[in-house]
């Protein structure tokens, strides 16, 4: 009786032992039978330490709760059926690709299929600029230097084309739109194709650089001053003298922050979209 | 300048002075125009001696060659080039495209001769790849082109 128990935990053991690691198997788990077979007194059996196994390759989920922004409808007219169903099918897509956390000022690499070389695949790095667009129809705007050209492409995030996303460094920045990286120094969007991933910090807040940047002389593409735009990011004492920034404070419009009518509170949207996100997610 | 040079006695040390002083353009520019039509300035892309070699006034396109006379990726241009008119086939644009296709911040073009085939031997900035895609004959021209995004 004691044999056959001993033999089907050898058979177990082995059997976990290959599924798991080869090497485990020849290494551990052999003498240990051994031993324990030519003895009177068999001896305890202790099974093997559960190896951990640290897949690289596959992004934990993040333990943050994270809905992204895509997700929450405008506030608009437009039938919400027609944002259910859009959400329906981001789901899809989403269960089928690792679409991960990311915030304007991170690191991107996305790699998408170039159907005009052959079915290839196309790898672009580079720092989120802008997120725009709900529902299906959302982008971002990748930006990068590439040998002193200045390169921006604008992903659909749901795209078929899309293979792969990886996000290289997870951080936000002072501003929720960095489209004025454009007229800032080219050190400032310059992002190595040969960056390593960082990985992340699962938990907790996601950091936030507060780098302010230089800008080129002007003329910029946009009045970066003007108070409409609040941008925090920019070295401005550096370009701008102050009596240009005292002109720029007359476009101020201090009482747009009292209009309640431009409020629109997304809390227990998100909340309610967030649920039904991971209900789906688990099916 | 006045306001210049008050802010310049703010900045401590000589060395941002004369920096300061060196950045400052006596005449006034204005940006890039993002389309490529009729009068935008054009940057030369290629390592031809045409388009290298420093002038007074920078290549201007003086014809488009298309219906619409906008020029996208792809198309053809007749630039006034050195005091010369030479046709360049246009290699990336500031203005936006199609989504998934590059945007560049200069407007860049490749001088071709008339049959086509590209004056210079090789292209310094990356080409879009959308390119490959448009019809026409850019295979000499994708040929010397280096990297593609």
């Amino acid at each position: 009786m004691a044999a056959s128990v001993r033999c089907v935990r050898t058979a177990i053991c082995s059997l976990r032992a290959f599924g798991n690691q080869n090497e485990r198997f020849l290494s551990t788990s052999l003498p240990r039978l051994a031993s324990g077979g030519d003895g009177d007194q068999p001896p305890k059996f202790t099974p093997p330490t559960k190896p951990v196994i640290i897949d690289k390759t596959q992004t934990d989920a993040t333990l943050r709760r994270f809905l992204s922004p895509e997700f929450i409808p405008p506030r608009q007219r437009t039938n919400p059926q027609k944002f259910r169903l859009e959400r329906k099918d981001m789901i899809q897509r989403r269960k089928v690709l690792n679409i991960p956390e990311f915030y304007v000022g991170s690191i991107l690499a996305v790699t998408m299929s170039d159907p005009n070389d052959s079915g290839k695949s196309n790898r672009f790095v580079g720092i989120c600029i802008q997120r725009s667009g709900k529902g299906l129809g959302a982008t971002f705007v990748l930006r990068n230097i590439v040998e002193g050209q200045g390169v921006e492409i604008r992903y659909e995030m749901y795209s078929p084309r899309i293979q792969q996303f990886e996000v290289l460094k997870l951080e936000k920045r002072l501003d929720d739109n960095l489209m004025y990286l454009r007229d800032a120094l080219p050190e400032y969007s310059t992002v190595d194709f040969n960056m390593k991933p960082m990985t992340p910090s699962l938990s907790g807040e996601v950091p936030v650089n507060t780098l302010k940047v230089r800008m080129k002389p002007k003329p910029w593409s946009k009045r970066w001053e003007r108070p409409n735009f609040n941008i925090q990011g920019i070295r401005f004492d550096l370009c701008l003298s102050p009596e240009k920034m005292e002109e720029a404070k007359k476009w101020e419009k201090p009482w747009l922050e009292y209009d309640m009518l431009k409020e629109y509170d997304t809390t227990q949207l998100e909340k309610n979209i967030w649920q039904e996100v991971q209900q789906e997610m688990s099916k | 300048m006045q306001v210049d040079m008050a802010l310049l006695c703010r900045f401590e040390g000589v060395l941002t002075q004369i920096s300061k002083i060196a950045q400052h353009r006596t005449f006034s520019v204005s940006t890039a125009a993002a389309a490529i039509q009729k009068m935008t300035r054009v940057r030369v892309v290629d390592n031809s001696a045409l388009g290298n070699t420093p002038y007074h006034r920078p290549p201007r396109v003086i014809h488009v060659y298309t219906k619409n006379g906008v020029g996208k990726v792809g198309d053809k241009v007749l630039l006034a080039i050195k005091g010369q008119k030479k046709k360049a086939l246009i290699v990336g644009h500031k203005m936006p495209g199609a989504c998934m296709t590059p945007r560049f911040d200069s407007n860049n073009v490749v001088l071709i001769e008339e049959n086509g085939n590209p004056t210079g031997t090789r292209i310094k900035v990356p080409v879009p790849s959308h390119l490959r895609g448009k019809e026409g004959d850019f295979s000499k021209v994708l040929a010397i082109a280096h990297r593609f995004v």
